[in-house]
Parts: C-alpha cells; sequence; structure tokens
C-alpha cells in the first residue's frame, strides 16, 4: 500500500503546474544596483537545497516593481522616519545616532553579518539589541519595544544602506551553539498541525498553501513592507506570525528561540542581497 | 474558587454523557495505517463532509489538495497529491485512517492529523499564538470525521 501511494505521489509531483515555479527575473534597485536574488546555497545547506532564492522571486509583478524603485517603495517613508531620529538627540547624555556614527551611510555592512556575536557581552545580538544597546548605555536613553514602529524604521534604515551586500553571518565559533538551536527550531514540528519552518519553506517552497505562494522563507529582505497591514515588519513578527498559524503557541520578539532563529535564518540566506525594505504581500 | 472549576467539568462530564457511543481520540484502533471501526455508528453525511473539506475554518484541505469536485471553492493548494480518485484508491477504513492520523498510513507526512489531542509540541489555542488550555480539542468532531471519510468515498473517476 505505502509502495502505491510514493508511485502516486511522484507521478503528482511531476505534474506540478510551472505558474507555481519562482519567476526567472532580474531585480535591480534604483536602476543601479543588481541585487543577487538567487545563488548557490551556502556549504551548511548542500545537502538540502542547492539554490536559496529571494522572496522577491516568488511575488507578483506588481509587487515586484514596487521594490525596484525607491520611489514607488513605501517601505522608504519609514526610512526616511528613521533618518530624523538618527539625528535626533535623546536621553541623559544629549546624544543622538550621529553623534557616535556621523552618517547613516557609516553603517553599510552593518546589515549583513547580524545577528552576530558580541565578545564584551558574551552572547549573539541580532540588530534590535544592539541598537537598543546604544539607545540605553551610549545615549541614556529608555530602549525601544522589540518590534515597535521605532525599532523596526531604524532596523529598516540600517538595512537601507546595505542593500545589495550580500548577507554573511557567522555561524561557528561563539555563535555555533546559537546557531544550532535555531536549526533545531527549524526543524521542529510545532502546533497542532504539526508543522516546521521546514515543512514549508524547505520540503513546498515554489507550491501554492491555499492562496499563498510559498517562499523559502528568508530574511534578507526584513524588515519587509507588507501590503497586507500597509507597515514595517520584523523577522520576529513574521516568525511568531508563521508559528501561530500551525495552531502553536508562540515565542515572543526578541526572545532567546527568536533570537537564535534569526541566526539559523539569515544563514540560511548567506549570499543573498540584503533587500530591506523589500515589499511583500 | 472551587466554582470556576465546577462549570467545565460539568460540561465535559455531560457531553462525554451524550456521545457515550463515541469513540475518543486517545482510543482509535488502527490497523496498518486503517481505522474500521466507524467513530461514531452514524453514517457519515458527504454533503456536510464537502462542505468541512472546503472549509477554511473546519478541515480547509483544499489549503493542500486540490479537489475538481469543489471547482466552485476558490484557492487549492499543491502540498498534497489531488484527491479526485481518492474513493477510488482508498477503502473506507484506509481513508478514516488518513483523516483521523495520516502519519499512521503515511510516515512523517506533512498532513495534520485531524482527530488527534496528545502529542503535540507547544500546542496553541486555536490561532491565537497563546498556549492551549481546557478547552483543546481535536480539529474535527467525530462525526465530523465520518462526514469527511463519506465525501472521500464519492471522489471516484
Ligand atoms: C503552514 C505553512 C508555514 C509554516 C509552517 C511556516 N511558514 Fe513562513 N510563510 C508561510 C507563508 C504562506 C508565507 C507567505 C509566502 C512566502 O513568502 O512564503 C510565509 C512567509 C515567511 C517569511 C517571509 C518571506 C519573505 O520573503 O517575505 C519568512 C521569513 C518565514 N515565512 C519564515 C518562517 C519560519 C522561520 C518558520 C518556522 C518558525 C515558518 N516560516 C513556518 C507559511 C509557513
Ligand atoms: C498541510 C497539508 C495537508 C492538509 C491540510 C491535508 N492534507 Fe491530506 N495529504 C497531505 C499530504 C502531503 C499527503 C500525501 C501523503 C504523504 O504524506 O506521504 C496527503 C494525503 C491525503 C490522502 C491520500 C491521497 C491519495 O489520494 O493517495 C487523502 C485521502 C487526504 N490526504 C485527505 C485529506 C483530507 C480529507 C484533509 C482535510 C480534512 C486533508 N487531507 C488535509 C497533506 C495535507
Amino acid at each position: 500500500m505505502k509502495k502505491l501511494t510514493s508511485a502516486l505521489l511522484a507521478s503528482v509531483i511531476a505534474s506540478t503546474p510551472l505558474w507555481a515555479d519562482p519567476v526567472d527575473d532580474t531585480l535591480i534597485l534604483n536602476e543601479e544596483i543588481t541585487m543577487v536574488t538567487r545563488t548557490a546555497a551556502p556549504a551548511h545547506m548542500a545537502d538540502v537545497v542547492d539554490e536559496v532564492m529571494s522572496g522577491w522571486l516568488f511575488r507578483g509583478t506588481e509587487t515586484r516593481a514596487m521594490q525596484a524603485d525607491d520611489f514607488d517603495n513605501p517601505g522608504m517613508i519609514f526610512v526616511e522616519q528613521a533618518e530624523e531620529a538618527w539625528n535626533t538627540a535623546e536621553g541623559s547624555e544629549g546624544k543622538s545616532c550621529s553623534s557616535c556614527h556621523n552618517d547613516p551611510a557609516s553603517m553599510a555592512g552593518v546589515r549583513p553579518v547580524y545577528p552576530k556575536f558580541n565578545e564584551k557581552a558574551g552572547e549573539v545580538r541580532t540588530l534590535e539589541m544592539q541598537v537598543n544597546d546604544c539607545r540605553e548605555n551610549q545615549m541614556g536613553a529608555e530602549p525601544w519595544k522589540y518590534s515597535g514602529g521605532d525599532m523596526v524604521n531604524m532596523t529598516a534604515l540600517l538595512a537601507s544602506v546595505s542593500r545589495g551586500m550580500p548577507v554573511n553571518v557567522a555561524i561557528d565559533g561563539p555563535a555555533q551553539s546559537t546557531w544550532e538551536a535555531g536549526k533545531e527550531l527549524y526543524y521542529t514540528r510545532t502546533g497542532q498541525l504539526e508543522l516546521a519552518c521546514a515543512s514549508c519553506h524547505e520540503a513546498n517552497y515554489g507550491m501554492m498553501i491555499r492562496a499563498d505562494h510559498l517562499s523559502q522563507g528568508q530574511i534578507n529582505g526584513f524588515p519587509t513592507y507588507r501590503l497586507k497591514n500597509t507597515k514595517l515588519n520584523s523577522a520576529h513578527s513574521r516568525f511568531k506570525g508563521c508559528i501561530r498559524d500551525t495552531r502553536a503557541e508562540t515565542f515572543k520578539e526578541g526572545s532567546p528561540e527568536f533570537i537564535a532563529l534569526e541566526l539559523y535564518v539569515a544563514s540560511r540566506g548567506n549570499g543573498l542581497s540584503v533587500e530591506g525594505p523589500s515589499i511583500r504581500n | 474558587m472551587k466554582l470556576t472549576y465546577l462549570a467545565p467539568l460539568a460540561f465535559a462530564a455531560s457531553s462525554f454523557a451524550v456521545n457515550a457511543e463515541e469513540i475518543a481520540p486517545t482510543q482509535v484502533a488502527f490497523d496498518d495505517g486503517s481505522v474500521a471501526t466507524s467513530l461514531t455508528g452514524v453514517p457519515g453525511d458527504a454533503a456536510s463532509g464537502r462542505n468541512i473539506v472546503g472549509n477554511k475554518g473546519l478541515g480547509n484541505c483544499v489549503a493542500c489538495h486540490q479537489v475538481t469536485d469543489l471547482a466552485d471553492v476558490p484557492w487549492h493548494g499543491e502540498i498534497g497529491p489531488m484527491l479526485d480518485g481518492a474513493g477510488d484508491r482508498w477503502s473506507e477504513a484506509e481513508l478514516r485512517g488518513i483523516v483521523v492520523n495520516a502519519k499512521m498510513m503515511f510516515e512523517d507526512s506533512l498532513m495534520p492529523s485531524f482527530y488527534k489531542t496528545e502529542g503535540f509540541i507547544r500546542p496553541g489555542n486555536a490561532y491565537t499564538g497563546k498556549a492551549a488550555d481546557e478547552t483543546f480539542g481535536p480539529l474535527l468532531s467525530a462525526q465530523q470525521v465520518e462526514d469527511v471519510v463519506a465525501y472521500l468515498a464519492t471522489l471516484k473517476e
């Protein structure tokens, strides 16, 4: 009986309609920067997929076009808001981000390597954690809410100045145990539906799940402006939504579980261009 | 304090009494992935089953499967095989087994288990993202499973 089914399944898979495949298209940002939206899988993934692909390739023609031009990208409005925050002094020290870091452009190259192990703190830090560390310990200001508007806007600004640079997070050395914990989570089938990230984004990318075209669930485009809720969304908010959709108890944004998961998911996109703020459904 | 606990208990007791004939999710007997005995003893209603298979808030089977007979329902997924002809390929007992817990028929299947209440990792309270509470039950009721099985049996080529 089981043998018969797998033969049957093979024929079903072979006849999957082509329209569900990712498009063959090139993302050129502002007619200037050619983005890597598809590249050879990093070595640590070689046994599961050949190629890694940006979620951009799985979206419709109009959504893709919106992201190709900053004037059409609604996410850039939030980047402008963050530029203002960048220059605004806050907290007991009377400092702004620019007091220590000059221009936002000086942050080019930062986004691609986060989450990253911080030697002094002895922990893997997300970009959000680093921003709040500066706010609290350099500026004497209140930390921002992990996935709140101010924070997600700032991470969009930080991503925007690295667009086109390849994601390149370190997974060995002191980051390795965190990376392993994230990997474990990625393959754990959670909730009443018993689905793992891998069930949808590794085993079934390119397929439709009801009305959604499954991508590889990459985070090179985060934060992402979603047409659905017309605001910027952090990677941790997306993780939360996906886990909730397995009818599971989720983890919190900024939790140790999501920090580990972010490092692992980011590493699955090593080599893809930073795209944030991207546009998604 | 005591009073607040009484209400749900009373409810559970009375619903158990009404469905005394029902086989509980934890009591289902599998034989090579199949479940021979009806969960309720009441014949399934194929029309109700058709609704459950297509309805987002019920079985939502079309999230993963295409069914030509349900062409009036928009957006069918491609995660599982097409269900056309399922009634030719599988017996009623096999179909019941697949719907109750597909992992007994297909090892490590991605298909959710529709009549199971134990063995989950971080089970939630429906789609709220919160932890499961005392209202946690199987995805489909025993009679809904029977209705779905009756519908699947009509899918002949
Ligand atoms: C039941 C299926 C399902 C599961 C399980 C699932 N996702 Fe998703 N995910 C989706 C769908 C549908 C989308 C929207 C379409 C797309 O981009 O794939 C999505 C989108 C995403 C995106 C956005 C990609 C982009 O380019 O904008 C990320 C990141 C993501 N998922 C990560 C995860 C992670 C991490 C997990 C596990 C913790 C997970 N997903 C589990 C269905 C799922
Ligand atoms: C998350 C995806 C998913 C959902 C939801 C789902 N299935 Fe499935 N189903 C599968 C997959 C995948 C298979 C292939 C068997 C395997 O896992 O190897 C399958 C197999 C089957 C089969 C055997 C297919 C054949 O013809 O050989 C039947 C019948 C079936 N499912 C019915 C249902 C019904 C009825 C529902 C809803 C009550 C449902 N499925 C919901 C994924 C799903």
